[in-house]
């Protein structure tokens, strides 16, 4: 089940890497204080888990996406995107946030209570209304932003400015806006795939772990620097985790996940739509 | 119309375009000859911002382009054919084409005139533009600049590695375009890719417009093509 979500933020890591280049280190952390964030909001709303849920929807995303660009205006652009500066930055990102997640919300876990708690009852046995709601969410949101790319203008600006950034200049386009842009976007993502998650998996302030390399395995099997690509694996790899953790159990769907990577590895070192290259 | 005023641009600490001067009139072919590496291309770039100047000025209608960021240039209506065509190959031939009617929110009917100089461009549109010949892919980068509804189109060494029907074919839209009143920068490094096309020719050597001739006065003396060209070329 969680998978669905995380495919959600290994979609945020990929956008990124896809178009400007550069691996956010820091990108687990944008998830863990979407969670955090998503607790917060829920303690200070009155009016219940669901009024609480919905306003953090609309705070997490909005907060982290803020970090998010101050990040890129004061970091990332000052070091002109150089994709080994940008790891060596975004690692020193990482602690900074976990240090200050750690001081200002503690180190014990925190739940947050589910915006509803309707149970689907199969004939043999009974299964978490929010869970199916969480995959289903997460899936509607991995469609919408391949419709986005695929299909809109801002999706095409993002395309080519991914594949040859002078050019894109030469016709009007603003690269830097794209890059803020992109990496807000990315960051907003993966805050709301934390709201989703934090009612089954409680926020703490090391739990950025598991997104980030679920999100590399992503970005791998997708194709490194296929944005389509990236979209799709998460898809494949979401709903199919999501409907074995269903019908089966999380375990074998972690297993699954592991060896589809392997699989992926040797017969297409280079991902599934990943082109050698250029 | 577009008044380029001794600028200086570096690659790093290399000095490319010293005190790089050119004048461009209104409805003109101005040509760019040069050898490689002379600093053609750079000086197309600079105009693009894509290369600023360290000093000296670009002033096109007035305005100086080195004051704005580089992607408002194309805004002012500056096409831009950059060398090794630079397709977005992947993108099919009307998302390159609608790549340029973004840029200055062109309507239906720029599009229209520049398929009408490339109709060929016309039965391709849903095409991956990588898939296509190296001459359909230079139409295309053309009818691309075509699609800004540019007042000033820099075109870099257009026929470079085309077959020579494919060479007239683009030659020829080149003086079409003239004839619908589009002003031109061809950068050439042969001087007979220019003599047919070209009102004015200037002279790049190692960074420096070392002269600017009428296409007339070439014609007349070869001598003086043998002066700035060097013999052979
Ligand atoms: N991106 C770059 N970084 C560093 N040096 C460069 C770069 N691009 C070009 N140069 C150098 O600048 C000089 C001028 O290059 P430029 O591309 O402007 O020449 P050109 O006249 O267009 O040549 P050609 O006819 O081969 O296209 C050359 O010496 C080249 O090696
Ligand atoms: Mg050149």
């Amino acid at each position: 089940m969680a998978a669905a979500v995380l495919a959600l933020s290994a979609l945020g890591l990929s956008l990124v890497f896809g178009v400007m280049r550069v691996v956010n280190v820091a990108h687990g952390e944008f998830f863990m204080l979407g969670a955090m964030l998503a607790w917060w909001t829920a303690k200070m709303v009155p009016g219940g888990p669901l009024a609480g849920f919905m306003a953090a929807l609309v705070v997490a995303p909005a907060a982290v996406g803020f970090l998010a660009f101050l990040t890129e205006r004061l970091l990332l652009r000052r070091i002109k995107y150089d994709p080994e500066a940008t790891i060596v930055a975004t690692i020193g990102l990482l602690f900074v946030i976990q240090q200050l997640a750690l001081s200002l919300f503690g180190a014990d876990a925190k739940p947050v209570a589910a915006p509803f708690t309707y149970r689907i009852a199969f004939p043999w046995f009974g299964y978490s209304g929010y869970k199916l709601f969480v995959v289903v969410a997460s899936v509607f949101i991995l469609v919408g932003v391949w419709w986005v790319l695929a299909r809109t203008r801002y999706g095409l600006i993002m395309r080519v400015t991914q594949f040859d950034r002078e050019t894109a200049t030469a016709f009007g386009i603003p690269v830097n806006t794209v890059y803020s842009a992109v990496f807000v976007a990315g960051a907003a993502l993966v805050a709301v795939a934390a709201v989703l998650i934090v009612p089954i998996q409680q926020a703490h302030y090391l739990m950025g772990l598991d997104p980030l390399l679920m999100s590399f395995i992503v970005v791998i099997i997708g194709g490194l620097g296929s944005i389509k690509g990236s979209v799709i694996a998460a898809l494949i790899i979401g709903m199919a985790d999501g409907i074995i953790s269903v019908f089966f159990s999380p375990t074998l769907a972690s297993i699954i996940a592991t060896l589809a990577v392997a699989l992926v590895l040797v017969v297409r070192p280079q991902g599934l739509f990943g082109v050698t290259a250029r | 119309m577009l008044d380029i005023r001794d600028i200086d641009c570096f690659y790093g600490a290399a000095q490319v375009l010293r005190a790089f001067a050119l004048k461009l009139e209104a409805g003109e072919i101005l040509c760019l000859l040069g050898r490689n590496g002379a600093g053609k291309t750079t000086a197309l770039k600079a105009i693009m911002g894509l290369v600023p100047p360290k000093s000296g000025q670009i002033l096109f209608d007035g305005t100086d382009l080195g004051k704005l960021a580089a992607h408002q240039v194309p805004r002012l209506g500056i096409g831009y054919v950059p060398q090794g065509r630079r397709l977005f190959s992947e993108l099919t031939v009307i998302e390159n084409l609608r790549i340029g009617l973004m840029t200055r929110n062109s309507g239906p009917q720029v599009l229209d005139r520049a398929l009408a100089v490339f109709p060929l461009l016309k039965e391709r549109l849903g095409q991956r533009a990588g898939t296509m010949s190296g001459g359909e892919q230079q139409m295309l980068a053309m009818a691309r600049a075509l699609c800004i509804d540019p007042k000033v189109l820099l075109l870099d060494e257009p026929t470079e590695g085309l077959m020579p029907a494919m060479i007239a074919r683009i030659r020829q839209s080149v003086i079409d375009l003239k004839a619908q009143g589009v002003t031109t920068i061809l950068v050439e490094q042969r001087v007979d890719a220019v003599l047919p096309v070209a009102d004015r020719v200037a002279f790049v050597e190692n960074g420096r417009v070392t002269a600017t001739v009428a296409v007339g006065e070439l014609k007349a003396s070869r001598q003086m093509i043998d002066r700035y060209v060097g013999v052979g070329t």
